[in-house]
């Protein structure tokens, strides 16, 4: 892959939380970039820093030093070109399906009108095609999330963060909705950060697996995981999967802990 | 099927522990000064009704609960936002307003009655008093209890302090606000009842006193039935306006086909936090 547009760079990046008993670093000078359209997972043990790095990312935590650069400008603050998937999918129970997939548009005071056919179309693509005027309480979880992705997706951003998406999820929708995400980012190819505690699951919808570490928070290894896509679910059950799977639990295992 | 005889069950409640009051007042030849049987209460209220002097009176009752609900419930709203969005207001203000709550709004009565007359405004002005703490809690808890989820959300999108205010604060704090007027409303009715008992030339308290100096205990009897009748309505239409605006609330819905999972949470009284789940 051409190293020309990197999507994300990451430098040095650490975030040091005071508390009671002193400081606590959850995030160890850190070092990675994310290409243009890359699909990157994040996993790592409880308190490895993967939220607070996403945190940053999404502007919404700065940063103790270092630096983190989307499309080459600093992140210094909450920036609308990034997509935020949330573990839950907050959804607002007073705005329709539609009008939550709008939420970013009408936050940025973009066009509604112009907007509203995108939010139609990509509804449609995470198979939620008439359910627009339905209400967050008429779905299941699954399609709550879908709303979710959809609405992360309504104002075009260069980078999607999604932080456990689907740990809420039952592991039959879970995998499905592997399924779902790898359809739409083949469709979309949007530059991904996909942070979750399920090994499988990164090795399922990865190009690249960050591996980090607990306490301080620091990169483990970068796994580059090259099977073919679109993968099928069956491709957990092939060697090549499970090798890719074995060596990053071996990589905790080394580390002594994995509490996932 | 099933409606029809709940519907008759609890009418035979009713006509039995009517007949066992009658029953009970003449075999023990109870005083009418003292307790008077229901027969004797639907006379003195078809007379107040039918003479047009309970309408008469109503109507001034109603006036002042409804203007003071609405002056209290405006300037407790107001307020409970002020103290919820501005660290200073609640820094210097919160104080004296929590000294002012532990108060029994109604022991100052006598005193607003002095200071504004036998009038209106001392009415208006009591239940308003009595209506402005509802508001003002519900509100401010309200608007402090946005899911910190969402909050992140709208960050995260480059939302500004205003707009997380009209578009997640305020529609998040409705259920709230709504079991404020709830209470409000029965609140200032109340407080408008407890001036005229102090001093009023008009309005169903002054008529319950002054049948109280002229031991009408059957009339008083009439007049708590309109009062609870009264009561009932105005929370009707609190309810009313209730379900119109809280719609998406699930509180608000008999039965979840879709995601019983969503109906849980309804539990507790305006409290609406769906799907919460810890972010790792």
């Amino acid at each position: 892959m051409a190293v020309a547009t990197e999507a994300i760079t990451v430098r040095h990046l650490s975030k040091t939380y005071a508390t009671r008993d002193g400081a606590v670093t959850a995030l160890d000078r850190t070092t990675f970039g994310i290409a243009e359209g890359e699909f990157v997972a994040v996993v790592g043990p409880s308190g490895c820093g993967k939220s607070t790095l996403l945190k940053i990312l999404a502007g919404i935590l700065p940063a103790s030093s270092g630096e983190a650069l989307l499309r080459g400008t600093l992140i210094a603050g909450p920036r609308r070109d990034i997509g935020v998937v949330f573990q839950s999918p907050v959804l607002f129970p007073w705005r329709t399906v539609l009008d939550n997939v709008l939420l970013p548009v009408d936050v940025q005071r973009l066009n509604r009108e112009r907007h509203h056919q995108t939010g139609i179309d990509l509804l449609t693509l995470v198979g939620l095609k008439g359910f627009e005027r339905k209400y967050p309480w008429e779905l299941s979880g699954g399609m709550q999330q879908r709303v979710a992705i959809t609405r992360a997706l309504v104002h075009d951003p260069a980078m999607l963060l999604m932080d456990e998406p689907f740990g809420a999820l039952d592991a039959m929708t879970r995998e499905h909705m592997n399924l779902e995400l790898q359809r739409i980012w083949l469709e979309r190819r949007k530059t991904v950060l996909f942070i979750t505690h399920s090994i499988p699951e990164a090795v399922f919808l990865a190009d690249r697996v960050l591996v980090m570490t607990a306490r301080p928070g620091r990169l483990l290894d970068d796994v580059r995981v090259k099977l073919p896509r679109p993968r099928p679910l069956d491709v957990m059950n092939t060697p090549e999967f499970g090798a890719y799977a074995r060596h990053i639990r071996h990589l905790f295992n080394v580390q002594g802990r994995i509490d996932a | 099927m099933k409606s029809a005889r709940n519907v008759a069950v609890t009418l035979a409640i009713f006509v039995g522990t009517l007949a066992l009051w009658e029953g009970v007042v003449r075999v023990f030849a109870i005083p009418i000064f003292i307790l008077p049987p229901p027969s004797q209460v639907a006379q003195a209220l078809w007379r107040g009704i039918a003479s047009g002097v309970y309408i008469h009176h109503l109507g001034y009752t109603l006036v002042e609960t409804l203007l003071g609900f609405i002056v209290g419930s405006l300037l407790g709203f107001f307020l409970g936002t002020a103290v919820a969005m501005n660290r200073w207001v609640e820094l210097f203000l919160y104080p004296y307003i929590v000294m002012f709550q532990s108060l029994p709004k109604v022991a100052l009565a006598p005193l607003i009655v002095v200071w504004f007359g036998l009038g209106l405004t001392s009415k208006v002005i009591n239940a308003a008093l009595v209506a402005f703490f509802p508001l003002l809690v519900n509100t401010m808890v309200g608007l402090k209890s946005a899911d910190e989820d969402r909050v992140s959300l709208m960050r995260s999108l480059a939302a500004t302090d205003t707009q997380i205010f009209w578009m997640l604060r305020l529609p998040n704090a409705m259920p709230f606000v709504m079991a404020g007027l709830d209470v409000a409303m029965i609140f200032a009715l109340i407080g408008a009842i407890v001036a005229e008992f102090v001093g009023a030339q008009r309005g169903l308290g002054m008529l319950i006193q002054s049948m109280n100096f002229n031991m009408d205990v059957s009339g008083q009897f009439s007049i708590l039935l309109i009062l609870s009748f009264v009561g009932l309505l105005l929370n009707r239409g609190i309810m009313l306006i209730r379900k119109r605006i809280m719609f998406w609330d699930p509180s608000e819905k008999q039965v979840i086909e879709t995601s019983p999972e969503e109906a849980a949470p309804a539990a507790g009284r305006g409290v609406v936090t769906p799907a919460k789940e810890g972010v790792g």
